[in-house]
């Protein structure tokens, strides 16, 4: 770890627009700077500024971005209304790192390339303009949609697939005011760019995330991993669907683990919506999304790992006995 | 108090075990399924592991890595790193080791930091006033390269066959063309990491030319010679303290870079240090269990019974390291056939270092074989559990010896029944909506083996005792099962015994290993108790055999006399040494069992998930019925990872460690463990020692892989080959 400065922000205003990088759970940042992966100069703890509750926003839900994890997933208006949230959140990490990490400081967790995180690799994201070794290396965990030649790393967190299924929107301050993004368009993709993650700029400050009213659909989380907990996905799909009558009458659906953010495609859901939920209907929907995916060898198997696991999730979602993907 | 009355019991197992002395005791806790005494120690946070133990002018050092494959260190920002905030030194010593010592090897490994032959070898050890600075300055190490192109993978390479490691008898190829049924299959497994919870440290100081190391260390009596020999001192000047050991699974049975280096360190700084390996540091640059590729060769009539059994295998180590995988290691005894084909082929790669890891050998092997028969049992239409028990021989196929005791066939028959085995269908026959379900089962066979071991017993004359010998407790229960052992043969409740272990200046016993520390450390410890037996009987004029201890009481002649009565105020100290002899060598010895395997299979996305794991084994006497089945859950949870998830990733270009972490090399987590079941049939087997006990813990996971894959293979009718099962591996094939 590098020496760095530390200094505590009482009030979100002494955040908005200082210097250095801003911890609150830690529970990324901490691990990178011992690795020396990330090595800030300064640090500004959020922790004390409040905006740590969760609170109805018209009919839907305000979250602060200093919500642990655990909060969130265990909040009961969540439970009810946003169940794919809770269950999103629950999918990841572990109890203990769920008891610390915030909704903010979630959003803006790192890819694991095992490249980013070797000192003696190349990378462009830690290091602009040296290169990519995970292009001819291990790659089974890359993206398949999304990425560039000079990064295929993914987004590997699940609250935020969850968030942009549900059209989330996080709320940002910074030097010029308020801005609203959808949680889908939060992080950006790589291109000749990949060092940023997200569309933060520098002094802004993660205020909140909110939720628009409850869709009443059945909502699934679907995480398809190398083991059954404290693993990230290899795909994800977050599914929020209504049924009516017989027919799909609105869909929504976003993959993680696949793509540098949260990976949503409205033409592919529009595909869905007046059909009746059945095998063939979900593979178009699947093959759709799918379309301009590519695998870099290793991770060639999560182009029809995802399509399957999207029929998956849409089966369970609408209760659909879907006998085979293939 | 007097010096101790000492006598001496020393045994070697020449002949089958006819005493049975801990049939005869009258204590009753042998067996008893009875809590670890130093658990609460341990579940609050007190026990001290080897780096919870800091003098106060502790110094602290971290390793820099080598970031090449192969080649030479040529130089290195030494002065940089010197004048880095809080460091003290930055050491290229020659001695630093290469790799770790491998088992029982008892002398230096390889060393030098300045010849490179894989990824993240130590390069130099940098020694600071705190852990930060001195991580901060190891990180910030450059070494400048003579750099050689490596041997990144095994893919492509040549291939050594050692003569004494190939076997043959009568003629495989005549019987697979003769044979009704035949398989001739190749598998492949991945190389797999030990992941320790508690990573490998080490706390040395020196006091004069003596030098004490606290540290994580699995066999102390060869572990002192190992770091003596490293070095360049006297054996004797050499202290070890493991008291409690955080896990090793074979990965801290020799010495390793932590020890060698903060010794080293220690004496040029004048002042102890403390050299914990981050987990990055123990994954790439301890050991690693070597990737295999095996190909199997099954042949048998129309009745099933098997005529030839071919294993060969391919396996891989560093440069200059003379361990490989013993793959086949049972493959020569588990089933009849007269037609028989061992091959061993090894390749030099630029990784970390193969060595030992739980059950080296049968781990990978035993599973492999058991797919095969799988395989076989599907192709000659004969119900697996019948296959196996048709083919387990009368005696050694290979050598024509007599079993020790062959429980194989039991434990099929009696895993079966409670499994509920008759429930199994044809592959891909049963499905609960989603999922499909399949029922898979494996043999499991672990060599048995009696190392030499001494302990001491000392009986106080208040009617206490204590055990003392430098044996290792690595999660195992040793302390539990030392204590029941003393306990039993003097008559003692449990709270009158202590155990003493982890100290390489207590008598020298086998050490932690090859599943056979409880069997040898336990002999030792009962034939040290029966010499005090010997002496209390004597004081009260009767046979050893007419005593009875009971209670801190001794029985002898319908009279009961307190210990304290009979001790008199003197203290009788008993030394056992147990030697494994002509026993072993006369007859075949192992351990047995049978495991039973449900799991559902997502018809949709190929994730596996284990329903249920079953197991029934006979391993001779349990010592303790608790930490016994502890051992079998844990075996079997490494049976699951090597079957599910565990897998080590090297890069194509340069063979270094890609997921050398707890997030990416996947152990199994809770949810990946369903509710397992452990039986264990009553056994005594004389011929392995005189307690009639024997391993445990390897067997557990020798067999349970094999047993998950023919589930899935039930479950879907997809074999998979290439462990471990992950789900790109069922995708395309799925129905």
């Amino acid at each position: 770890m590098r020496a760095f400065t530390y200094a505590r922000a009482a009030t979100p205003a002494d955040a908005i627009g200082a210097a250095g990088r801003l911890i609150a759970g830690g529970t990324n940042l901490l691990d990178l700077m011992k690795l020396e992966v990330e090595t800030p100069d300064r640090l500004l703890d959020v922790n004390h500024i409040g905006l740590d509750e969760i609170a109805p926003d018209g009919d839907g839900l305000r979250v602060g971005a200093l919500v642990r994890n655990a909060d969130l997933a265990a909040d009961d208006r969540v439970r009810r209304d946003w169940p794919l949230l809770s269950r999103a959140l629950l999918a990841g990490a572990s109890g203990q790192i769920r008891n610390r990490a915030t909704t903010g400081g979630n959003l803006m967790q790192r890819t694991r390339c095992p490249y980013f995180y070797d000192l003696a690799a190349a990378c462009n994201k830690r290091d602009p303009g040296t290169g990519c070794d995970a292009l001819a290396g291990k790659n089974r965990n890359h993206a398949i949609l999304g990425a560039s030649d000079r990064c295929i790393a993914t987004y590997p967190g699940d609250m935020a697939v969850a968030l942009t299924a549900l059209d989330a929107v996080v709320e940002i301050e910074g030097a010029g005011g308020t801005r609203r993004v959808p949680v889908g368009d939060f992080r950006r993709l790589p291109g000749d760019t990949p060092e940023r993650d997200t569309v933060l700029e520098p002094g802004d400050l993660i205020r909140a995330v909110t939720l628009p009213a409850p869709t009443g659909g059945r909502q699934v989380y679907r995480k398809v991993r190398d083991r059954r907990s404290y693993a990230f996905a290899l795909v994800s799909v977050a599914v929020d669907v209504t049924v009516t009558g017989g027919s799909i009458t609105r869909a929504a659906l976003a993959l993680g683990g696949i793509a540098p953010r949260p990976w949503r495609d409205p033409a592919a859901e529009a595909l869905l919506v007046g059909r009746s939920p059945d095998a063939a209907g979900f593979a178009a929907a699947a093959d759709a999304i799918l379309q301009g995916a590519r695998g870099w060898g290793e991770n060639d198997f999560k182009i029809p790992l995802a399509r399957r696991t999207i029929i998956a999730a849409l089966a369970e979602a609408t209760g659909t006995d879907v006998r085979t993907a293939a | 108090m007097s010096a101790p009355i000492e006598s001496k019991l020393h045994h070697k197992m020449d002949r089958p075990d006819s005493d049975n002395l801990l049939d005869r005791t009258a204590q009753g806790v042998i067996s008893a399924p009875l809590d670890r005494p130093e658990g609460p120690l341990k579940v609050t946070g007190r026990a001290t592991y080897a780096d919870e133990d800091h003098p106060d002018d502790i110094a602290h050092g971290v390793l820099a890595r080598a970031t090449i494959g192969r080649g030479w260190v040529v130089g290195m920002n030494t002065a940089e790193v010197r004048a880095m905030p809080g460091v003290l030194d930055v050491i290229r010593d020659p001695r630093l080791l290469r790799s770790p010592a491998q088992g029982q090897a008892a002398r230096a490994p390889v060393q030098n930091p300045a010849e490179i032959f894989y990824v993240g070898q130590p390069v130099a050890l940098v020694v600071a006033e705190t852990l930060e600075q001195a991580r901060h300055a190891a990180q910030a190490i450059r070494a400048t390269y003579e750099a050689r192109e490596p041997v990144a993978l095994v893919d492509g390479q040549d291939y050594a066959a050692p003569p004494g490691k190939q076997a043959s008898q009568g003629d495989l190829d005549a019987a697979m063309t003769d044979a009704a049924h035949r398989i001739d299959v190749t598998y492949t497994t991945p190389a797999m990491s030990h992941a320790s919870m508690e990573p490998h440290a080490a706390v040395a100081s020196w006091n004069g030319n003596r030098l004490t190391v606290r540290c994580s260390n699995q066999m102390l009596k060869h572990n002192v010679a190992e770091l003596a020999d490293s070095l360049g001192i006297r054996a004797k000047n050499v202290r070890i303290l493991s008291q409690y050991v955080g896990g090793g699974f074979g990965s801290k049975l020799g010495i390793s870079h932590e020890s060698v280096a903060a010794a080293i360190a220690a004496k040029r700084l004048g002042r102890p240090v403390s050299v914990a390996l981050h987990r990055r540091t123990v994954f790439e640059a301890t050991m690693r269990r070597s990737e295999t590729r095996q190909r199997v060769r099954l042949a048998c009539g129309a009745d099933g019974r098997l005529t030839g059994v071919g294993h060969e295998v391919w396996v891989s180590n560093l440069k200059g390291e003379t361990f490989s995988e013993p793959v086949t290691q049972a493959t020569p005894f588990t089933y009849a056939g007269e037609n028989r084909v061992i091959g061993h082929h090894v390749a030099r790669v630029n990784q970390t270092t193969a060595g030992s890891m739980r059950a080296p050998g049968e781990a990978v092997g035993v599973p492999i074989m058991e797919c095969a028969m799988d395989e076989l049992a599907e192709a000659a239409g004969i119900d697996p559990v019948e296959l196996r028990i048709l083919n387990v021989p009368d005696s050694d196929p290979s050598t024509g010896k007599d079993f020790s005791s062959n429980r194989l066939a039991d434990c099929l028959r009696a895993g079966a029944e409670a499994f509920g085995w008759s429930q199994r269908r044809q592959p891909g026959q049963r499905r609960e909506g989603e999922w499909l379900i399949g029922l898979g089962m494996a043999s499991a066979v672990r060599v048995n083996m009696l190392e030499e071991s001494e302990a001491s017993v000392i009986l106080l004359p208040d009617g206490t005792a204590r055990v003392e010998t430098d044996m290792t407790d690595i999660g195992t229960g040793s302390y539990a099962i030392l204590t029941q052992i003393a306990a039993e043969a003097l008559g003692l409740p449990m709270d009158r015994v202590t155990t003493v272990l982890g100290d390489s200046d207590l008598p020298p016993a086998s050490g932690s290993g090859g599943s056979f520390g409880a069997a040898s450390s336990g002999s030792a410890v009962m034939l040290a108790a029966q010499a005090i037996r010997m002496q209390l009987a004597k004081r009260l004029g009767c046979d050893e055999a007419e005593l009875t201890l009971k209670d801190g009481a001794a029985i002898a002649g319908n009279r009961v006399t307190p210990l304290a009565e009979v001790l008199d105020g003197d203290t009788l100290k008993g030394n056992g040494l147990i030697q494994p002899g002509k026993a072993e060598k006369s007859t075949r010895q192992a351990s047995w069992g049978a495991q039973f395997a449900e799991v559902a299979v997502s018809a949709l996305t190929g994730e596996v998930r284990l329903r249920r794991l079953e197991a029934t084994f006979a391993c001779g006497r349990i010592l303790n019925e608790k930490t016994a089945r502890s051992q079998c859950l844990g075996g079997m949870t490494f049976g699951i990872g090597s079957a599910l998830t565990e897998e080590v990733m090297n890069d194509p270009r340069d063979g270094h460690f890609v997921n050398r972490d707890m997030a990416e090399y996947h152990i199994p987590a809770n949810l990946d463990v369903p509710a397992m079941t452990v039986t264990f049939l009553p056994d005594r087997d004389p011929y392995a020692n005189p307690m009639q006990a024997k391993g445990i813990g390897e067997l557990a996971c020798c067999g349970t892989a094999g047993a998950i894959v023919n589930a899935i293979h039930n479950a879907t009718g997809i074999r998979v080959r290439d462990f471990p099962v992950t789900v790109d591996k069922l995708l395309d094939r799925l129905p």
